[in-house]
């Protein structure tokens, strides 16, 4: 506090958190202190993918030693029904399951072990029922979580046959585990008044304070939802903490003991959501130089057994169809399939990352059909002046992508590259390079309007400490940090002189989720209108009392500053107090100029958008399909960037994570309905070696034309899809082997294995009379 | 029970044999710091230093705490990163922790103690034996089985590198193996009836195994511990090989090399450096710097996967297992018989794999090992070839993850050798004669890690690629063409 402190926002500075991290003393859910008489629960999970239960007979459970209490759907005292928005998702299985792994029983006993031990004690029937487990199946049944939904803009059927060339196609993206490293996890302890004290790894504490009163009937004001630091969320924890939080409260209400609930990684594995897979088809017409007169898109997600978020995830696959690149006309229509799977749910990026997937593929297809470098087809269609209608009716008017590109495609020798890369294949016989530079323009704001909106509190001590405590969620995102940072620039303080606190649902009602990118956007100016409150007020105080004009007051260098005069922020609030002017207040923020009708499916659902645009390239081994990513240049759009350190933490671990989704995770099931990608030792997420020496990431320096908290933009979601490059890069590499002739359908994630099959297909493409492969 | 934590004597009751070190210093001790990712070796989230200070050379290295027993530590010592810097209020910070927040190398942080961990070992490492020739190398080693779903590693990589430039490092000691300092306070634990054994000779192994038929052998426990972790069985008795001097010896001799059955990964890997460095730079791939470190290669032949990556190389070195019973009788098997089935060996109740005897390498001889997996680092094998040229015996080929047992290509082999074995028959006819052979030879499963086309056309692709290699080689010049990882 001696130092003088610049100004907080903007600087890069370290994680709130960084020195608990790394002694270990940073504390999550299962590291609380174990109370006396605690229990901890596991659940009985349906063998069947879809089945009727016809009996259930539990006393072996109950009669495990160490077993404390075992409830089935028939126990709960109240709503039965734990979905987010739509119906469908029951605590505990009835009479039906509808997913291998969904948990039909739950056991609460004196430890962890034990309780998984008694689990496999149960005998229960069941009769196997028809299932549908994949996007085919259902298609084929004409199953559905929702009703489809359809973005039109223009007569694009008119279009793509009018147009001079036309291509159709078909890709398959699977989804993702998220593998955040902490599993799913939560507490509860009764309280006296008959509620709950629920401690979630959550990134909606007021989903799980509601969905906790409505499954015991009590009400809202009887639950408190509390969470400090998630370890790791990436929208895997938004809806799926909920039924872990859900069940803690249920035991902890029956027992009248705390209760914790920590999920096996297995578990973790089997039971939770996780990103839909999405099957895309496609036609499209285009002119000779690749340009896109129109597009018609088929959008089919697996969304499993229930709608969960399922709605506003193919919305946003929708949305993001176009990606940065102007359709000119389009008709997008998603799908919403219903599989005998575990319920998909947000995973960072919520459906965009699967809906880019498709325009770039387009893009690249048309640009081997034109003969010509992708990049230069991207560039042709990016959104322009004039070109800048989305098929959703919004207007893009800050024109980022078309000199970001530029200059990424300058900074990175990208046509140097080329030409090398090209020489470099000429030259070798198995081993070829690829290069793209793919770009993305990423939608800010949840598309469901009223979920725009945050809330703060902040408390002035009488030393001049600070409390700032808001609605939004840590999850390792950095945005306490940025808070924190805010509060400090609005009081001219250190970031140290700022405490932020758990986030709780007694402090700060009606939260949205810390989702959709929008964290530091919603509760950087909730709490900065906190501050400006407090400030106000201590203005006032000090007109009346000094005659001076209010705005004659400066909060700076850590100090209250009118004219001659300072005091410390301390000596300044101990004033204040004993005048009587209250210390603390409120703030609140919803976003402006948003809306959108969904039945027409036009209006501007999004404040603004982030940018960015990444070159990666690779080297194949024809040989195999193995692969290897050699650099990788990002140049990313935060707008006025409120921590750089921070928001590139943020774009290299995106980055990664959007490549491990397309190269090595694979998410599998078997024929039975059963995850086999069930463990890290059969799911991969990428390690340290994976990630290329040669990795350079900047900032595209340019304040948000929208009055965002400092003119930043948000940066949670949006580098993940900068990975599609890598994924663009190696099928770069298989249309080398074709001279650039043809591009082979490369599913996703593109293992060795896929690679090595659509290197087969450029092959045959080759012998098919198409002379000149291997150069 | 004895066990020092960081420098603090936990002299207790016995544990339960299947009890892990993770669960002991959690509950027992307390120290939260340590989390569980996965509880199976897979994400190294637990990653704590063991320091042995038994023998004439004390060690230290990193363990995944969620999959080793804690009875197997009985009397040595272990750091956690509570025992390293300050609590993250007060006191100073190793340099390994400085330079994490120094490079924001954490972000959730659930993962960063682990991390901490196994750079804190590394860092130690280096006080001790010098700057590593490739400090980007050495950091991604010690890694190599810590997952981290936020950073994308950069951060953490640079803070590795940053830690080992600290110049402060010299006189400071965070790291330093706490033995011979006092040891303070106590704590008791319930005593459980202990049935976990470590015997110190193999007489007494055989001594325990006749009293106890039904107990299970363990050494470094990296697969059978999975049961307890994963599958929540109980491991009620246990036999504990890690301190029986003669399992735990490599022998070089002039003609063979013994390995005896409770040597790990990470002792073979110095003993083969310039032995056979084909086999180290395969070991590299196998599991994780900790797997490495508790993991042995009796475990690993005896586990009879499939897809281990030992069996291919040993069967292509003709390698021959010492098998020993109860009674102290010995035989030994030629390891190409005794695989039987999946999973299944020759091992009658109540043996245990002593040794394993190879030829010692030769010069002039040429060793490859190719290893397909999703993903490069501390993945399971897809398929894994292995092919060994001498002048004497020609070409020996062998293969895992082609059938339910790691399996020789005879036939293959026959192809090839055909013509003499001096040098290599390859024109291109012979080989696609030898790769039809593989074809003929082999069935391979699909399962989460391939389909069983690929690897069918994998088994002859790696060995065109082999053949590629042993022409060049032949030919007196470098291998063209490979994809090496770390740039």
């Amino acid at each position: 506090m001696a130092e003088q402190p610049e100004r907080a926002a903007g600087k890069a500075s370290p994680h709130e958190s960084a020195r608990k991290h790394v002694c270990g003393s940073a504390r999550y859910i299962d590291d609380l202190p174990v109370m006396p008489g605690m229990a901890h629960i596991a659940t009985g999970k349906s063998p069947h993918p879809h089945a009727r239960i016809t009996h259930l007979d539990l006393e072996h459970v109950r009669r495990y030693p160490g077993v404390l209490d075992v409830v089935t759907q028939a126990d709960i005292p109240g709503k039965v029904d734990v979905a987010p928005v739509f119906d469908g998702d029951p605590l505990l299985a009835g009479e039906v399951v509808e997913f291998v792994g969904q948990p039909v029983f739950a056991v609460a006993a004196v430890s962890m072990e034990v309780a998984q031990r008694a689990v496999a004690e149960a005998r229960i029937g069941y009769e196997p029922l028809p299932a549908q487990l994949s996007i085919e199946d259902a298609l084929a049944a004409d199953a559905h979580v929702l009703p489809p939904h359809e973005m039109r803009m223009g007569d694009v059927s008119a279009e793509i046959s009018a147009a001079p060339q036309r291509l159709n196609g078909e890709l398959y993206v699977r989804g993702q585990e998220h593998f955040y490293l902490e599993g799913q996890v939560g507490q509860a302890e009764p309280t006296e008044d008959g509620g709950i004290h629920v401690i979630a790894s959550t990134q909606h504490p007021t989903e799980i304070q509601h969905l906790v009163a409505e499954v015991l009937d009590i009400p809202f004001n009887r639950v408190v939802a509390e969470v400090r630091r998630m370890g790791g969320g990436f929208g895997g924890k938004e809806t799926q903490a909920g039924p872990i939080a859900c069940m803690t409260a249920l035991f902890a209400h029956r027992l009248g003991r705390s209760v914790r609930y920590r999920m096996p990684r297995r578990d973790d594995m089997v039971q939770t959501g996780k990103r839909h897979d999405f099957l895309n088809r496609w036609s499209v017409g285009f002119d000779d130089q690749g340009v896109i007169h129109g597009l018609d898109l088929m959008l089919a997600g697996k969304c499993g057994y229930s709608a969960d978020l399922s709605q506003g995830i193919v919305d946003r696959a929708m949305f993001h169809a176009d990606n940065a690149y102007f359709l000119n006309t389009a008709r997008i229509e998603g799908l919403r399939c219903r599989t005998h799977t575990v319920s998909n749910t947000a995973f960072r990026g919520f459906g965009g990352p699967q809906g880019m997937m498709a325009i770039e593929t387009v893009i690249e297809d048309i640009a081997r059909a034109t003969g010509q470098d992708p990049l230069d087809v991207r560039k042709r269609n990016l959104y322009s002046p004039g070109r800048d209608e989305t098929p959703y009716g919004q207007t893009v008017e800050q024109h980022v992508l078309p000199e970001l590109v530029e200059r990424l495609e300058a900074d990175s020798d990208y046509r140097g590259r080329r030409a090398g890369i090209e020489a470099f294949n000429q030259k070798h016989r198995y081993l070829k390079k690829g290069l793209a530079l793919t770009p993305v323009k990423f939608g800010i704001s949840f598309t469901v309007k009223h979920l725009n909106q945050a809330g703060a509190l902040l408390q002035l001590y009488t030393d001049g400490s600070l409390m700032i405590n808001h609605g939004g969620t840590e999850m390792g995102q950095g945005l306490f940090t940025k808070v924190q940072q805010v509060v400090a620039s609005e009081f001219g303080v250190s970031r140290d002189q700022v405490m932020v606190t758990s986030t709780r649902t007694d402090k700060i009602p009606n939260t949205s989720a810390t989702a959709a990118s929008s964290g530091s956007d919603l509760n950087g100016m909730a709490a900065r209108d906190a501050c400006q409150r407090v400030r106000g007020v201590l203005c006032e105080f000090a007109a009346s009392e000094f005659g001076v004009e209010p705005d004659a007051v400066r909060f700076e260098r850590g100090l209250v500053v009118i004219g001659e005069r300072e005091w410390t922020l301390g000596e300044f609030a101990e004033l204040a107090y004993t005048h009587r002017v209250p210390l603390f207040a409120t703030g609140f923020y919803r976003t402006p100029k948003i809306h959108y009708n969904r039945e027409e499916g036009k209006g501007r659902p999004f404040f603004y958008y982030a940018n960015g645009a990444a070159v990666s390239e690779v080297t194949v081994d024809t040989a195999t399909g193995e692969y290897r990513v050699e650099r990788v240049d990002i140049l990313h759009d935060v707008g006025d960037s409120l921590n750089p350190a921070i928001d590139i933490g943020q774009i290299e671990g995106g980055f990664v994570q959007g490549m491990g989704w397309l190269t090595t995770e694979e998410l599998l099931w078997d024929n039975q309905g059963r995850v086999i990608s069930n463990s890290p030792s059969n799911y991969k997420i990428p390690t340290a070696g994976d990630v290329p020496a040669d990795f350079r990431v900047s900032l595209y320096d340019r304040p948000n034309n929208e009055e965002t908290i400092y003119l930043s933009k948000a940066v949670g979601e949006p580098p993940l899809m900068l990975a599609i490059s890598v994924w663009a890069a190696l099928r770069d590499a298989c249309a080398a082997t074709t001279r650039y002739r043809f591009s082979p359908r490369l599913d996703t994630p593109a293992t060795p294995e896929r690679v090595y099959w659509a290197l087969r297909e450029c092959e045959t493409f080759n012998l098919e009379g198409h002379s000149g492969g291997h150069g | 029970m004895r066990l020092k934590v960081n420098n603090r004597l936990y002299d207790s009751g016995d544990e339960a044999p299947d009890r892990t070190l993770l669960a002991f210093l959690r509950n027992q001790c307390g120290l939260t710091g340590t989390k569980e990712g996965c509880a199976s070796g897979d994400c190294g989230a637990c990653t704590v230093m063991v320091h042995d200070e038994r023998g004439e050379k004390p060690r230290s290295y990193t363990v995944n705490s969620c999959i080793c027993p804690v009875e197997s530590l009985r009397d040595q010592s272990v750091t956690t990163v509570e025992g390293l810097g300050g609590d993250g209020v007060h006191g100073e910070l190793h340099p390994v922790q400085e330079a994490m927040v120094a490079c924001d190398g954490s972000q959730c942080g659930f993962c960063t103690p682990g991390f901490v961990m196994s750079l804190a070992a590394l860092h130690s490492e280096t006080l001790e034996r010098g700057m590593p020739e490739d400090p980007r190398r050495a950091v991604l080693d010690a890694i190599s089985g810590n997952l981290c779903r936020c950073t994308g590693y950069r951060p953490i990589v640079e803070a590795g590198i940053r830690a080992l430039n600290n110049p402060d490092f010299l006189t400071r000691n965070g790291t330093e193996p706490v033995s011979g300092a006092p040891l303070s306070g106590s704590m008791e634990t319930p005593n459980e009836p202990c049935s976990f054994w470590q015997p110190g000779t193999e007489a007494e192994l055989q001594r325990l195994l006749s009293a106890n038929p039904e107990a299970r052998l363990v050494a470094g426990g990296t697969d059978l511990m999975l049961e307890h972790t994963q599958l929540f069985r109980r491991l009620p008795k246990l036999i504990d090989l890690n301190r029986i001097e003669s399992l735990r010896r490599i022998e070089l001799g002039p003609e063979h090399i013994d390995i005896g059955a409770a040597v790990t990964y990470t002792e073979m890997e110095t003993a083969f450096a310039d032995i056979a460095p084909e086999l180290v730079r395969m070991l590299e791939r196998l599991g994780s710097r900790q797997i490495r470190n508790r993991g042995t290669i009796g475990g690993n032949i005896g586990n009879a996967s499939p897809i281990a990556d030992m069996p291919p190389f040993l069967l292509v070195m003709d390698a021959e297992l010492v098998i020993r019973d109860a009674r102290g009788n010995s035989r030994s098997e030629p390891l190409c018989e005794f695989y039987q089935d999946y999973k299944q060996t020759t091992l009658q109740p109540g043996e245990y794999i002593a040794l394993v005897r190879i030829d010692r390498p030769r010069p002039g001889q040429w060793l490859r090992l190719h290893k397909l997996s999703k993903r490069y680092e501390d993945d399971i094998t897809t398929v894994m070839g292995a092919f060994l040229w001498d002048a004497e015996t020609g070409l020996r080929v062998a293969y895992g993850g082609m059938a339910a047992v790691p399996a020789r290509a005879w036939r293959c082999e026959q192809v090839i050798n055909y013509g003499g074995t001096a040098i290599p028959t390859l024109d291109d006819l012979t080989i696609e004669r030898a790769c039809a052979e593989l074809n003929e030879t082999f069935s391979p499963i699909g399962d989460v890690r391939a389909s069983a086309d690929y690897r069918r056309v994998m088994a002859a692709s790696l060995f065109g690629r082999a053949c590629r290699g042993l022409k060049s080689f032949a030919s007196g010049e470098e291998p063209k063409e490979e994809l090496h990882h770390h740039g």
